[in-house]
Formats: structure tokens, C-alpha cells, sequence
């Protein structure tokens, strides 16, 4: 595979006249032509665009106009973020063919800053599930073994990137759906902080979960990115009210003195390769001065089965309005629910109809108390958990991912195998804290693994500096 | 939404009727749900406008529509209108959160409607009705209105069985409060007065244009029945009650058909119902059984309202004089009854202010509400004719120096001119008020014009009187005051 160039040099090289944006497009547009038919990254490529926006990013630099701290940088969109006039789908057949009036508020800041949109990636079917295999329109290939899973949700957007079809790309994590691929694929995934980046024009999971983040190669990228994309926005009530924390600054400040956490009781069924990359992560932080400390999160296991019930019982209620009387799908029929139901029976796959009913009934009367009311007070045990934990340490780090990218149809059958993908990555949405996954060698069969840093709320800072040591130490 | 249950078996109002409100022996227990929509400029989530009669699905965009990635952004002047309304009803208003309530209908278009559920912004008010009878208000909540529907074809313009239903999404987001009575209602004449004074207090700090007839405020009515000292009825919920009349109408006729229903032998079932005001009748919409589950919870898409301490008192203390008060003051001042009608009319017209003015430059407050009440009914609150112009009139009247007939004549003038000066006009019409001796004259020459009539009329036939007033006041020109004539002849009738 060749270099990638990243998100930082493309940028400084297109501002300086020294690189077009054009011929970083091109390159992207030639890989994609090379390989996408193998690894479906994207659900609709938007070369046409993709190529006047270039144009139009390079005659601003001639013509000595401000470009943006993003100029020329290629990005791929989860197919879950609304872009204006171009088809935005979720993976689903109910959405098929519709075109949102606005974009997303991270999609305007990315064209602000000069970035470059190529595409909308392959997802799981609004967003549920760990292998993108969950897609309506065919599952995502890992780049780096096709036989293999790239991990999911946003297992598209991974995909682009590691495939070399876009510089950097943008995914949404629920409940791992960044890190879990980002992982698998090898690449920095960042879930920040719950509210420190917009969810205006990202359409909805679990709106209490969801966060948009970066996929990079490199921590610097997506420090840049974080950069850009954070900040408040009036339009999403649930961002913070505060500007974008300043990321890259903090990448060279080394960890001497910083006191990272392991969980002596952390949930079992982590594949030995993953630990082993584990533990060689904390001797890599031990030997750039920090300090390891054992930490306990009691709570932790049982993060999935809330995750289950908060998730689903959201994602009940923010679906309910695919029901073919304004947009996308509408199977028509003798009346009105037969209408909705013959709508949504076609419209919508297994596993989202599988979430829609779980959450149905977990926010039914007589099981509310049973079933979602707990999930909340589980929810809480939890940013208590880690509440104590931090006041001993200062990040703490876990696998992202329990094993390597697995092989195609190895958890299609068993939902729950698949649900135990994300027992590392779910507890950090639940508390709405910040939390990324770095690549650190590999394991089995030469796999990447992802080791992941968990921050509290507002820890970017500090999760970003361990980020780059780790970085610095494969 | 509604706290109470059927077949309570803790009574959720301590008030009792007296013996004249029972209706067959039977006690009515009725509560309220009022929705108001806020008078703001935009919507409650988004920029939209909040206009009503514009051309269909104009007032729209991606919040309004619920369309996928859409947000919603909490209107800070609805907020501020419902903490006036909730104020002016005595609410204590509080940090509260919004659910979503979730149903599907094709007005609705996220398929659920964001509301406030367990903590709602102002609980625990009460409204004053004549006769100091005080209903409770259990809480005022904000929540967003539904589209609009139209039905075609098919029968009594219901969705089931229709050709096709065309919606306008113009009403979907526009701030709504919800204000729910307490079950202190016995009547369905205190049920009348409670919306009407809600409406006359909406009106006065701004909150809503109350237009029952445009649907911007909106009756839900929950009726039940019980004999005195047991526990309460199963209610029944009575919907589409769209005026005031109506309420009352409503209210009667369930109530009517509970006891009947119960007299006979049958039970009351909890139900929805719906009020078709042509037939004078309630049918059934549904039945407890087939409620929905509206699976209730926190909306994620909005964190908790917390009006700061500083912005709850700045906007008690800019609340206007609420009506109850102005009606005092204004029987104060006048000497009328405080639950007259005069006083209720000019109050909800705003015009109490006017006669304050009156009264200010010298005139007589209690001919003033009289004039303001007969002649300003097509006049602003604060009517076109300078104050000094009615104060001049009134003492004129007050002094005697024109009869109260003149004085009407001279006020439908003031109206038609915008004012004028009362002195000069009255000269022009030759007003003026006999003095006593002349008139007595003119009733000595009407008796001696039919002596038939004034024996009658000392004989203590009233009906004689009038043929005796009549023909001094023919005698006069309009000139006598027709009660100093009365009281010439019973005068003379006693001597």
C-alpha cells in the first residue's frame, strides 16, 4: 500500500500552493476505482462534486483567498449525516432515495474549513450493529483482509480510509461504532465528549448516546479534525456551551507524571493477542514516565444489557417517524396502519426491527420500571464507577475491541455474540464521556488491534496525549 | 393527560356542593383541560412562524416536519409566556424537563409529541370564580401542537372509512399550554365561568388570543358523578368542546347521562368522548381498554428548563393587574356590584381603565361605566373619546341639567364624532332640564287632560302611570326626566 498522506501535510501543502486539492482527489478517486467494487465502502461516491469542490478549493489558492485549516483534505461522510441535496440513507431501505434540505452542522463546518466530500459510506442499517453486515445495500469488506469484517457500525467510513479513498472520514459511535471499526481497521477513532460535537443533521440511534467523530491515520489528524468539528451549536440543545478544546497543541507533551488506569475487574473474554497489545500499551506509558494504577469499575459489565434496553427504548421512538406519510418508503395499502405497518415491514431490516421492539416494550407501561428505569440506574452506577476511578487516575485504558476483525458471518447468527463486541467501548457513552481507539501492533493473523483510551467528560486533552504516546511507541 | 384515575378511591378535591348544585341528589365532580396556544412569534422548537389562516404547509421546515437530524431548540419566549400564564394562576413555577409522548398519526410528525410529563413548569395554582368559589390548578405545562387534519369523504370527518386526508403541518410545533383544573368543579355554570375568567386572564398578560372559534384555545372536559360523601364516579373525558357554551352544554348532557345510565342500573365506563355540538349529544371516540400506551420518557434531544430565580420574579413583577383585581376596583370605584355584568364587560374589554380617567378629571364613575358599557362596545380599550368629554356628560346628568334620555343622545353623538364639546351640543338640541315648577305645571296640565287616568292612578293602578308620563314628556318636548315626573305624581297621588 502506498504512504497516506495525511490530514495535516495535505492541508499545509495545499495552503502553500506546494499540492492542488485536485490531485489529492484524484488519487482517492483512482483507489476507489481500484477497489471499492471489492470492499464497498460507500453507499454513493460523489466524484462530480468531489471535483468542483476541488477545483474551486484550488483556484481560492491562487487566487490568495483563506482556504481553511481543512483545504483540500479528502473526507468520506457516514451515510447518517444529512448532506444537503445528496442522498442520505442510514443503510436502509425506508430512507432509499431521499435527499435532506440541510446539512449537518459538522458537514457545513468541514465544508467551511475546506475539506473535500467524496462520499457517504456503508453503514449498519441506521447504525445498529458491530460488522456492517446489518446494511441493506451488501456489508463493507475490510481493506486489509476481505474476508473480514471492518467492524461496525461506521464500518464504511473505516473502510474509505484504510482503502486510501479518502484522506480521513467521519463516523457516528453509539455504543463503539468508531472505535470497534477504527480498531479493526487499524486507525485513530475518537468518540469526544457527549455534546462537544453538534448532532444537528445526524440522523438519530440513541440521541442520549450519539456522538459524531473522526477516523485518521495518524492522532495529529484527528486532533486537527476534533479541532474543527467541536464547538457549541446553537441548533443541537444538548452542546456543550463551550469552543472546541485545542488538541494538537497538547500532542507533544509526553505523559510523564500522568497517571493511567487498568481495571482489575474487567469484564473476561478479551482473545489473548488483545491482551498481550495491552499490556505491552501500559509498559510503553510506564517507560514514558507515567504511572499505572489499578482502578476498579464494578459496574462495568453490566453496561451492555443497559446499553440494550436505553438504546433500543431511543431508538423506538426517534424511527417512528419513517412512517411513509412524508418521505422516503411508502408501501401503499387499504388503510392507515396497514399502511405503516406494510411500510416499515419492508422498510426496515432484522436487527433495526429487532431494536424497535426490544425498545418498545422496555418503555411499555408495566415494564418501564422493570426494564428502562433500571437501564438509567445502571446508567448512573456507572458515571459513579468512573467517577471514583478518575479521582485516582487520569485516563484509563482498555482493548477497543475483545478480539481482531473476525471473519464474515461469524456472529450474523448470534446477536448477542455480536452485542459482546462493544463490552469495552458501551460504558463510555453511557456516562457521556470521551474516549478513542489507537492502533498498537498487531495480533492475530497480523490483525490490527486498538487499544482504547477513556477519558471523563471533557478529558480530550489528556486522552489525546496518551493517544500520541502510544502512537509514538509502536 | 391526566393524574386521575377512574374509580378513585381517595377523592382528589375536598370541595363539596351545596344542596342547590346536586342534580337529582347527585354531585357533578368536573375538571378541566384547557389548551391555549401561545401568542409568539415562532414556534416552539424552531423559526417557523406561528400564524394562523396562512396558505397550507407554509409555517414549515426540517424541526416541523420531524425530518431525520433534525433538533429541536426551546423557544425562550414561550417559555416566558407560560410562566405568565402560570404566575397570573398562581403556579409555582419550577425546574422542570420534557418527555416525549409517543403515538403515531400523520399529524404527527416525529411520531411523537414533546410535552412535559412528572415535572411540569408551574404547578399548584388556583383560579377565583364568582362568589370566591376557588378551583385548583394542578399544573400549566408546555407542550407542541399537533398538524391539522382534513378528512375526505366518508363519514363525520374521521380518518377510518375516509377517501383521502390532506394535512397542514402550519399548526405541528406551535407552543401550547396545557392547563389542567383540579376536580373542584360542581357545575356546569362554574365550569363556564372558569373558562371564561382563564380566557379574560389569558387575554391580560398577553399569553394567547384565546380565539375558541380558531381553535387557539381548546376545551377537554372530564365529568363523573357520585352522591354526596362517597367516593368519586368513573369520568368520562369529553373532547372537541369548542366554546364556552358548549362547555356547559357538554357538561349537562353527560352529566344527565350518567345518572340516567346509573339510575337504570348500569355502570359508567371510562371513556373518551366526543361532543358533536349539532346533535347536542357525546359519542364514544374509545374506551379504556383500547387507550394508548404512549411510553413516556425524557427527551433526549433537550436537557432540563431551569428559569433562573431573577427571570421568574422579573416576570411576575411585569404581570399586569390580572382581571378579578381590576374587577374589584373598578366595582370600587363605580359602587356596581363587583360580579356585574357591566363590570365583567368593560374589564374583559379592557375599557376599566378608561373610566378610571373619568373619574380622575371629575367625572361621575358610576354614569361612566354605564355610557362606556351601552355605547362602547365597538370602541378600543382605550376608546376614542377624550375622558373629560364623558366626565362633562356625566355631570351634566348628575347636576340634572339634561335628562338621562338627553344624555344618551348626546353620547351616541360623542361616539359618532370622536367627542366633542357636551355643553355646546346639549345648547344646539335645546337640552335642558326643567326646573321643578315648570314641570309640575306640565304634570297638572297632563292630569287635567285625562282625569280618567288619574283616578285610576290613584286607585293604585300602575298602568295608568304610563299614559300620565307619556303625555308630560309629549307636553315637554323630551325634555322632562321621566323619574322626577314619577315621583311628581306619586307625589301628588299621597297628598
Amino acid at each position: 500500500m502506498t504512504v497516506r498522506r495525511t490530514a495535516v501535510d495535505i492541508a499545509a501543502s495545499v495552503a502553500a500552493g506546494e499540492l492542488t486539492a485536485t490531485a489529492v482527489l484524484e488519487e482517492n478517486l483512482a483507489a476507489i476505482d481500484a477497489r471499492e467494487k471489492e470492499v464497498h465502502a460507500f453507499n454513493l461516491v460523489t466524484a462530480d462534486r468531489a471535483r468542483e469542490r476541488a477545483a474551486s478549493i484550488d483556484a481560492d489558492v491562487k487566487a490568495g483567498r483563506n482556504v481553511g485549516r481543512l483545504a483540500g483534505v479528502t473526507v468520506a461522510l457516514k451515510d447518517n449525516m444529512c448532506t444537503r441535496g445528496v442522498e442520505t440513507t442510514c443503510s436502509s431501505k425506508i430512507l432509499e432515495g431521499w435527499k435532506p434540505p440541510y446539512d449537518a452542522t459538522v458537514v457545513r463546518r468541514l465544508a467551511d474549513a475546506g475539506a473535500v466530500v467524496v462520499g457517504k459510506t456503508n453503514l449498519d442499517e441506521f447504525a445498529m450493529g458491530s460488522s456492517t453486515e446489518n446494511s441493506a445495500f451488501g456489508p463493507t469488506r475490510n481493506p486489509l483482509d476481505t474476508s473480514r469484517v471492518p467492524g461496525g457500525s461506521s464500518g464504511g467510513s473505516a473502510a474509505a480510509v484504510a482503502a486510501g479513498f479518502s484522506t480521513v472520514s467521519f463516523g457516528s459511535d453509539t455504543g463503539g461504532s468508531i472505535r470497534q471499526p477504527a480498531a479493526l481497521c487499524g486507525l485513530v477513532g475518537v468518540k469526544p465528549t457527549y455534546g462537544m460535537v453538534s448532532r444537528q443533521g445526524l440522523i438519530a440511534f440513541g440521541s442520549s448516546l450519539d456522538q459524531i467523530g473522526p477516523f485518521t491515520s495518524t492522532v495529529a489528524d484527528a486532533a486537527l479534525l476534533m479541532e474543527v468539528i467541536a464547538g457549541h451549536d446553537p441548533l443541537d440543545s444538548t452542546s456543550l456551551p463551550q469552543p472546541a478544546p485545542a488538541l494538537s497543541s497538547v500532542l507533544s507533551q509526553g505523559v510523564k507524571g500522568m497517571r493511567i488506569g487498568r481495571i482489575t475487574d474487567m469484564p473476561e473474554g478479551s482473545s489473548p493477542d488483545v491482551l498481550a497489545r495491552l499490556e505491552a500499551a501500559f509498559d510503553a506509558l510506564r517507560q514514558a514516565g507515567a504511572n499505572v494504577v489499578d482502578v476498579t469499575m464494578p459496574s462495568m459489565s453490566y453496561g451492555l444489557t443497559a446499553y440494550y434496553l436505553v438504546a433500543p427504548a431511543e431508538a423506538s421512538s426517534n424511527l417512528a417517524r419513517f412512517d411513509g406519510v412524508r418521505y422516503g418508503l411508502r408501501v401503499d395499502a387499504k388503510d392507515l396502519n396497514s399502511m405503516y405497518g406494510d411500510t416499515r415491514a419492508a422498510g426496515f431490516g432484522d436487527e433495526v426491527k429487532r431494536r424497535i421492539m426490544l425498545g418498545t416494550y422496555a418503555l411499555s407501561a408495566g415494564y418501564y420500571d422493570a426494564y428502562y428505569g433500571k437501564a438509567l440506574k445502571v446508567r448512573r452506577l456507572i458515571a459513579d464507577d468512573f467517577a471514583k476511578a478518575y479521582q485516582s487516575c487520569d485516563v484509563i485504558l482498555t482493548p477497543t475491541s475483545p478480539t481482531v476483525a473476525f471473519k464474515f458471518g461469524d456472529k450474523t447468527s448470534n446477536p448477542l455474540a455480536m452485542y459482546l463486541c462493544d463490552v469495552f467501548t458501551i460504558p463510555t457513552n453511557l456516562a457521556g464521556h470521551a474516549a478513542m481507539s489507537v492502533p498498537f501492533g498487531t495480533g492475530e493473523s497480523g490483525l490490527p488491534v486498538g487499544v482504547q483510551v477513556l477519558a471523563p467528560a471533557l478529558g480530550e486533552a489528556p486522552m489525546f496525549r496518551v493517544a500520541a504516546e502510544l502512537e509514538r511507541a509502536v | 393527560m391526566n393524574a386521575a384515575t377512574n374509580g378513585a378511591v381517595v377523592n382528589l378535591s375536598n370541595v363539596v356542593a351545596t344542596a342547590e348544585q346536586l342534580v337529582d341528589g347527585w354531585e357533578l365532580v368536573v375538571g378541566l383541560e384547557v389548551h391555549v396556544e401561545l401568542a409568539t412569534k415562532t414556534k416552539l422548537f424552531s423559526a417557523s412562524a406561528n400564524r394562523f389562516g396562512d396558505e397550507p404547509n407554509t409555517n414549515i421546515d426540517p424541526v416541523t416536519l420531524g425530518l431525520p437530524g433534525a433538533l429541536p431548540v426551546l423557544n425562550r419566549h414561550a417559555v416566558e409566556l407560560a410562566m405568565r400564564l402560570g404566575l397570573a394562576l398562581n403556579c409555582r413555577v419550577q425546574p422542570c424537563t420534557f418527555h416525549r409522548k409517543n403515538y403515531f398519526y400523520p399529524d404527527l410528525p416525529k411520531a411523537y409529541q414533546i410535552s412535559q410529563y412528572d415535572q411540569p413548569l408551574n404547578v399548584d395554582g388556583w383560579l377565583m370564580l364568582p362568589g370566591d368559589v376557588r378551583i385548583g390548578v394542578e399544573r400549566a405545562h408546555l407542550e407542541e401542537d399537533t398538524g391539522k387534519s382534513t378528512h375526505f369523504g366518508g363519514a363525520e370527518g374521521r380518518i377510518q372509512g375516509s377517501d383521502f386526508s390532506l394535512i397542514d403541518f402550519n399548526r405541528a410545533g406551535v407552543p401550547l399550554v396545557e392547563i389542567v383544573s383540579r376536580p373542584d368543579i360542581r357545575t356546569s355554570e362554574q365550569a363556564k365561568q372558569y373558562v371564561s375568567e382563564l380566557r379574560a386572564i389569558l387575554l391580560a398578560v398577553g399569553a394567547s388570543d384565546a380565539k375558541m372559534e380558531e381553535g387557539s384555545m381548546r376545551c377537554d372536559v372530564n365529568v363523573s358523578v357520585h352522591k354526596p360523601g362517597t367516593p368519586f364516579g368513573t369520568r368520562c373525558e369529553i373532547k372537541n368542546v369548542n366554546s364556552i357554551r358548549s362547555v356547559g352544554r357538554a357538561i349537562d348532557y353527560e352529566a344527565r347521562r350518567q345518572i340516567d345510565l346509573i339510575n337504570s342500573g348500569g355502570v359508567v365506563k371510562q371513556q373518551t368522548l366526543h361532543w358533536d355540538d349539532a346533535s347536542g349529544r357525546t359519542n364514544v371516540l374509545r374506551t379504556k381498554e383500547d387507550a394508548d400506551d404512549y411510553r413516556y420518557f425524557l427527551e433526549p434531544d433537550l436537557v432540563p428548563l431551569v428559569p433562573d430565580a431573577a427571570w421568574v420574579e422579573q416576570v411576575r413583577a411585569s404581570l399586569p393587574p390580572l382581571p378579578a383585581a381590576r374587577r374589584e376596583a373598578l366595582a370600587a370605584l363605580t359602587g356596581a356590584a363587583k360580579e356585574s355584568e357591566a363590570v365583567a364587560v368593560i374589564v374583559e374589554r379592557g375599557q376599566d381603565a378608561y373610566i378610571g380617567e373619568v373619574a380622575k378629571v371629575g367625572g361621575d364613575a358610576s354614569r361612566a361605566l354605564v355610557y362606556v358599557q351601552q355605547a362602547f362596545a365597538d370602541e378600543p380599550a382605550t376608546p376614542r373619546v377624550p375622558a373629560g368629554d364623558v366626565a362633562a356628560l356625566s355631570l351634566m346628568e348628575k347636576n340634572s341639567k339634561i335628562t338621562s334620555t338627553q344624555a344618551k343622545t348626546l353620547l351616541a353623538e360623542l361616539v359618532a364624532n370622536g367627542g366633542g364639546d357636551v355643553i355646546a351640543m346639549a345648547k344646539a338640541k335645546g337640552f335642558e332640564a326643567m326646573d321643578t315648577g315648570a314641570l309640575e305645571l306640565l304634570v297638572d296640565q297632563a292630569i287635567a287632560a285625562d282625569p280618567d287616568a288619574w283616578s285610576k292612578f290613584k286607585a293604585g293602578e300602575q298602568k295608568a302611570m304610563g299614559a300620565l308620563v307619556g303625555s308630560v314628556m309629549k307636553l315637554s318636548k323630551g325634555k322632562a326626566d321621566g323619574k322626577a315626573v314619577t315621583a311628581l305624581l306619586q307625589a301628588k297621588a299621597n297628598a
